[in-house]
């Protein structure tokens, strides 16, 4: 590494660092320096200046330190950083700067050492190869883990329940993963079909009568022409422009579901939705209705209320498995080409013959489609549905499980889904600090492997006898 | 030589500019018809008109076609022009699939066919043998092309990753996979060195020969150009200025005045 001159490699880092001392003061004087509090008297404002003004400065000892650390002298400023992380906690002054100041000393101190030691950089970074084989085993194993997953006695309610959970988010990650991983249509909406599977199964069962077997594949079907009727008109847009229009399709159908309420019963919600039967043939409960059969009688086993959910734990491993099956089995289809053509160059992909329209309009439809079927579930399980799961962070949370596991990479989002929900789930006490590490796992996937974790990409047919 | 193509009076305006203007000439079957002109004289505007990608203000791009009849490929879509006229193009700044591997780029070109064989991808999800039998032939297209410009060893390379000659080579095969009556080159040449510029006009020339092809080629190659085209035409401020064989364009003073001005280039 080049290294200036100590007065040159002092300069340029203060004049950063009093620059976004100065934003930071800009900043935090209104949201820090100003808050307000509720009192019996209505509200107050209670100044906090000076902790604003210690936000400002330690912005602006950040920002130099990282200059310094870049103009040629990491060691110093790694060591001075990490001491500061380590005594941070011990400053009483306000709980919010120390924290600050423990993450930003972390951070200022990873950085420095990447650059003190560029070649420990490249082992942690770019260096890790994870070997073509582990990806090649690795789903059998996950996959032969998930189906004994139940049976094993270390498995409780609460671990259930949360594999039940990411198993939604994987099928979810993997629907969306046809529109954004293969025909390259960045979807901000995706939740939309999601929320419209699982009204449509809440209203068919209630309504109409109909079993979940029954209405699974209506709401896969009212998801898909969802998706025809509203990709028809914005599939004409370009990239940024329709990743706007679906964000603003995914906050539509929210509203509605609100303010419909003679269909939706509005932001209450629609409850007591009917429960998963097994297969339409016996119900999981200890008294069955007259005239049906309960599970437990059926298999002459004696009733436990685990059963449905792990019942329920297998139909989301199957339906997950459908998609991954699909997806697995159109990328060696002439559509699934036609769609990552589509994604690598839509004018060269026209001029030899592919129907832009109809080809993105299919990838969108048949994801729309898997949204809705995992939606019928999502409302079987919970037995409850409101307007607010459905709000646009759930599209950004799937978006991030597709763009942080490998864009087109399946076992890619089953690592994020895992990562990003099972992990805060299982850790409830990160469960707070879930936004934070959203947002630093996405940085550092940007910075670090921007293609995401896994981006091998398998040839969908190969010329020679694969290796 | 029969007349494949005819462009009649073709026009195409942007704002105040007319890019291409007036500009009437024709195409013979089994035929290497060069347009050339200094830069920005319209060429690729004539090509992106031919194949979809402008809809032309005035004028009228008339095509044979091979079971009779005619199709007038100004109305036509980008896709369709490919689809139903059988007009194949590549472009000035080469469009790869880069990600895909170069076979994978051969199979897209055939998308249509597959498509229909795979009954709209339905019965290729159950994998019916129909489907596994077009894919075949598929595969063997495309090997035959790979091994006319010898890229099969690099078959299940990612296309971005050849070197910048094999992926010009590739882009016209891939062009040629769609199975055209017309072939459209923009500046295939561009950027290769010698014995590579002469590998292709091999390659073209076999290609008319032999394929019966026809090629519409852009070229600012003039060696190239004026060794294997059977007919030119020249552009200059959208105006057709010539229209001949090579030996009559090379003695033209209009051509020569705008477009081979420099001593050396002619
Ligand atoms: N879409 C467009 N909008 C506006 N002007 C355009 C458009 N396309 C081309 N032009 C203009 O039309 C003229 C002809 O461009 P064209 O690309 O056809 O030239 P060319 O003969 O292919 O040149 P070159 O040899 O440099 O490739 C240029 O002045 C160009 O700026
Ligand atoms: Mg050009």
């Amino acid at each position: 590494m080049l290294r200036t001159p100590l007065r040159e490699a002092l300069l340029r880092p203060l004049r950063d660092g009093a620059l976004a001392g100065f934003v930071a003061l800009v900043l935090c004087l209104p949201i820090v320096g100003l808050p307000t509090s509720e009192t019996a008297n209505g509200l107050i404002l209670r100044p906090r200046i000076p902790e604003a003004i210690a936000f400002a400065v330690a912005v602006f000892l950040g920002r130099f330190a990282l200059g310094v650390a870049e103009a040629g002298r990491p060691r110093p400023v790694a060591l001075i950083a990490l001491l500061v992380a380590i005594a941070a906690p011990f400053i009483r002054f306000a709980p919010e700067f120390s924290a600050a100041l423990a993450i930003g000393g972390l951070f200022v101190a990873l950085r420095a050492s990447l650059l003190a030691f560029p070649t420990l950089a490249g082992r942690i970074t770019g260096g890790v190869k994870i070997p073509p084989v582990a990806i090649k085993r690795a789903p059998l194993v996950i996959l032969a883990l998930l189906v004994v997953l139940p049976l094993t006695p270390v498995i409780d309610r609460r671990l259930l329940d949360i594999a039940i959970l990411v198993l939604t988010y994987v099928m979810l990650g993997w629907g969306l993963n046809i529109t954004v991983g293969l025909a390259g249509l960045l979807d901000l909406g995706y939740v939309a079909f999601f929320a419209i599977g699982a009204y449509a199964y809440a209203l068919l069962s209630i309504s109409a009568g109909l079993s979940f077997w029954g209405a699974l594949p209506i709401a896969g079907l009212c998801a898909a022409v969802a998706g025809l009727v509203v990709g028809g008109p914005i599939l004409r847009l370009r990239g940024d422009y329709f990743a706007i229009v679906t964000l603003g399709f995914g906050e539509i159908t929210r509203l509605i579901a609100i303010n419909w309420s003679s269909l939706t019963s509005g932001s209450q919600g629609i409850a007591q939705i009917p429960r998963i039967s097994f297969f339409g043939v016996a119900d999981f409960t200890a008294t069955p209705d007259a005239g049906r059969h309960a599970f437990h009688e059926l298999f002459g086993i004696s009733f436990d209320p685990s059963h449905r959910q792990i019942f329920i734990f297998y139909v989301i491993l199957a339906l997950a498995l459908a998609v991954n099956a699909f997806i697995a089995r159109s990328r060696k289809l002439p559509l699934g080409r036609a769609w990552e053509a589509l994604r690598e160059d839509e004018i060269a992909a026209q001029s030899l013959g592919l129907n832009l329209q109809r080809i993105r309009l299919s990838a969108y439809a048949i994801a729309a489609s898997w949204g809705g079927l995992a939606g019928a579930f999502f409302a079987v399980r919970q037995g409850f549905i409101s307007p607010e799961s459905f709000s646009f962070l759930e599209s950004a949370v799937i978006l991030a499980i597709v763009v942080l596991g490998g864009v087109g990479s399946q076992l890619g989002v089953v690592l994020a889904a895992i990562v990003m929900i099972g992990v805060p789930e299982l850790v409830r006490q990160l469960a707070e600090y879930r936004m934070l590490a959203f947002g630093v796992a996405m940085v550092a996937i940007m910075v670090w492997r921007p293609s995401g974790l896994i981006s091998r990409r398998e040839p969908s047919i190969r010329l020679g006898a694969a290796p | 030589m029969s007349k494949l193509l005819s462009v009649e009076h073709l026009t195409m305006q942007f704002g105040g500019l007319k890019a291409v203007n007036d500009v009437s000439f024709t195409a013979s079957a089994s035929a290497i018809t060069a347009i050339i002109g200094p830069n920005g004289a319209g060429k690729t505007t004539v090509f992106n008109c031919l194949t979809g990608f402008y809809h032309p203000t005035h004028g009228r791009i008339i095509l044979q076609r091979e079971a009779g009849g005619t199709v007038e490929l100004q109305h036509l879509r980008k896709h369709q022009v490919a689809a139903r006229a059988k007009v194949a193009r590549t472009f000035q700044n080469i469009r790869l699939f880069a990600g895909m591997t170069v076979l994978e780029n051969l199979i897209v070109a055939q998308h249509n066919r597959l498509q229909r064989a795979s009954l709209f991808s339905i019965a290729g999800l159950f994998g019916l043998p129909a489907y596994k039998n077009a894919e075949k032939d598929a595969v063997e297209r495309a090997r035959f092309w790979l091994d006319r410009v010898g890229l099969t060893a690099s078959a299940d390379v990612p296309a971005g990753s050849l070197p910048y000659g094999q992926q010009r080579k590739l882009e016209i095969v891939r062009a040629l996979c769609t199975e055209p009556v017309l072939l459209c080159l923009d500046e295939p040449a561009a950027g290769l060195n010698g014995s590579e510029t002469a590998e292709l006009a091999r390659f073209l020339r076999e290609l008319r020969d032999e394929h019966g092809l026809a090629i519409l080629l852009i070229e600012h190659d003039m060696g190239m150009v004026m060794g294997i085209s059977d007919h030119i035409v020249v552009l200059d401020y959208g105006r057709k200025i010539a229209d001949a064989a090579p030996a009559v364009i090379k003695e033209d003073p209009a051509v020569i005045r705008a477009y081979l001005g420099e001593p050396e280039a002619a």
